[in-house]
């Protein structure tokens, strides 16, 4: 019986941590194409509900009364677990944000790497489905993400040693208390740009959406698939890319740190700062999408490893002499 | 205890079906994912005995990196292919010696797992004294930092030895290959690309010359 209180008491948590981030990933689906749209003088979604608002559940209607069509020559099994396990991760990170020092599921000692592993699995769901489909342009668009996944994983990991040599602790509350008085964007701001880059990389959007690029490769890694599957590579997809605004405002821009402790500042419950900073990430994500032309895959390749690789572990040895140098080093909690 | 004994018991069968499947399975993408499966309950079980650091790296390292190489060769490969040549053409020349190793490792399994005798007691005996206070990170730097440093240092320039040569190895220059260069494109001026010419009525002009 305690077991089951528990268990139901842990559900009910899970639960009403999906169910606003599922909606959240609609109504962002929305801002993104609204901005994309402003920005081109259209004017987006705007039929459906006020203001378009609900443009994506009528999507998402659509797509559930959709046929499911599975190749005949594709991996059956591998084939439907891909966008499975695409979703699955999305959601699955979230456990460790934290929207308030104690609003947050689990929090863990290192919920840092608990992110950056959970983020580096993301490249399975597209492999799989490329591999599975068992035709050419998703198997090359697989191909592609899985180096350009990888590459930029490194260079996000580096970033992260940066911040968490000013920290001294992998606990996500910890890296946020740490920025009370200065916001790591400040220091480390040239790390906060590679960082985004970084991110913009790795959850596959344009200007580096060269797994799905439409000119080259139809659709990429989702060419076959369709329906309900398709919409959930497409939820997972933006769910990750909502958990990079997040991990990224947690890292750099104080997470639900108010900017400054004054008065009209910290009136303002502190989920509510976490939601803008993750917001305002978002508005950049969705305006670069719509500002700048795709890269070349040499390019990007090139931009992550001689780049952004050398940049960040020159950094690394920068921010330690200084950190050194001026015995700011964390002394740690032990 | 009883919810703590149902996962233990989850992951640890989990693993050991998993790593029975990767090398039973026909194949080879289907013992990669069973691989990945395999590390993935390894890495819950660290994380379950409290070890949460070396379960975290286990994931960013095996599972986020290496696993997706090996899928990126295996998928690359024509597995059925290879199948027909190995199995069903001429003789094979893998089979012998294939054979000679694995029944030395056979051996060396045998006489290790033979001779193999557990200590009595290992928790209580050992003086050990496991300090709660401070996170496994914590603990796991400061010995690896300190006492190991000369060893964790070595291993590092043995990695990167291996990763240098198999650069060499695989080096090699191509020639007529078109490539970029971003400080010839911005050091060009307006004197070396743009040329006034007088073009001379029905002989046009000569470029590239």
């Amino acid at each position: 019986m305690e077991y089951l209180n528990i268990l139901i008491n842990e559900i009910y948590k899970i639960i009403f941590l999906v169910i606003p981030i599922l909606v959240s990933v609609a109504m962002i689906v929305w801002l993104d194409r609204r901005v994309w749209g402003l920005v081109q003088k259209r004017r987006g979604p705007n039929v459906v509900g006020p203001f378009g608002l609900f443009q994506t559940l009528a999507d998402a209607l659509k797509y559930i009364f959709k046929e499911i069509i599975i190749p005949a020559s594709a991996n059956k099994t591998i084939f439907i677990l891909a966008p499975i396990i695409t979703m699955t991760l999305a959601l699955v990170a979230w456990a460790v944000i934290p929207l308030s020092e104690t609003l947050v599921l689990s929090n863990i000692n290192v919920g840092i790497l608990y992110l950056f592993a959970i983020s580096s699995l993301g490249v399975y769901g597209i492999i799989m489905g490329g591999w599975a489909s068992n035709s050419k342009y998703p198997f090359l668009g697989a191909i592609r993400s899985a180096a350009q996944m990888v590459s930029y994983e490194v260079s996000i990991g580096i970033i992260i040693i940066n911040v968490l040599l000013c920290v001294g602790s992998l606990n996500l509350n910890d890296i946020v208390l740490a920025q009370k008085n200065l916001w790591y964007v400040i220091p480390l701001f040239p790390m906060f740009v590679v960082f985004f880059i970084s991110a913009l990389a790795e959850t596959n959007r344009p200007p580096f959406d060269l797994p799905e690029a439409e000119a080259e490769l139809v659709a990429g890694y989702q060419t076959e698939y369709s329906g309900m599957m398709y919409a959930m590579f497409w939820l997972g997809e933006y769910a990750n890319i909502l958990l990079m605004c997040a991990m990224g405002s947690i890292l750099f821009l104080g997470g639900w740190l108010p900017p400054l402790d004054i008065y009209p500042f910290n009136v303002v419950p502190a989920p509510f700062w976490m939601i803008f900073k993750i917001l305002f990430l978002f508005f950049l994500f969705a305006i670069i999408k719509a500002i700048v032309p795709r890269y070349r895959y040499d390019q990007l390749m090139r931009l992550g490893w001689k780049v952004f690789l050398p940049f960040s572990l020159i950094y690394v040895v920068l921010t330690a002499s200084f950190l050194l140098y001026f015995d700011k080093l964390p002394k740690g909690s032990f | 205890m009883l919810a703590h004994a149902i996962f233990f018991y989850f992951f640890s069968i989990l693993a050991i079906f998993s790593a029975l499947m990767v090398i039973t399975s026909r194949s080879t993408v289907n013992s990669v994912f069973f691989l990945i499966l395999d590390f993935i309950s390894v890495g819950c079980l660290f994380i379950m005995v409290g070890a949460e650091f070396l379960g975290m790296i286990l994931l960013i390292v095996y599972v986020g990196a290496v696993a997706v190489l090996f899928l990126f060769v295996v998928m690359m490969l024509n597995v059925a292919q290879q199948k027909q040549s190995w199995f069903v053409g001429q003789k094979s020349t893998h089979i012998p010696s294939g054979l000679i190793v694995s029944v030395l490792i056979l051996l060396e399994l045998l006489v290790v797992v033979g001779g193999w005798k557990y200590k009595e007691n290992i928790m209580s005996s050992s003086n050990l004294v496991i300090d709660t206070s401070i996170t496994n990170t914590h603990s796991i730097g400061s010995v690896m930092y300190t006492d190991y440093i000369l060893y964790f240092q070595l291993s590092g320039v043995i990695l990167l030895l291996s990763m240098v040569g198999a650069i060499i190895l695989t080096y090699r220059k191509r020639e007529n290959v078109k490539t970029q260069s971003y400080l010839k494109q911005i050091s060009r001026d307006k004197a070396s690309a743009v040329m006034l010419k007088d073009v001379e009525f029905n002989k046009g002009v000569k470029i590239d010359d």
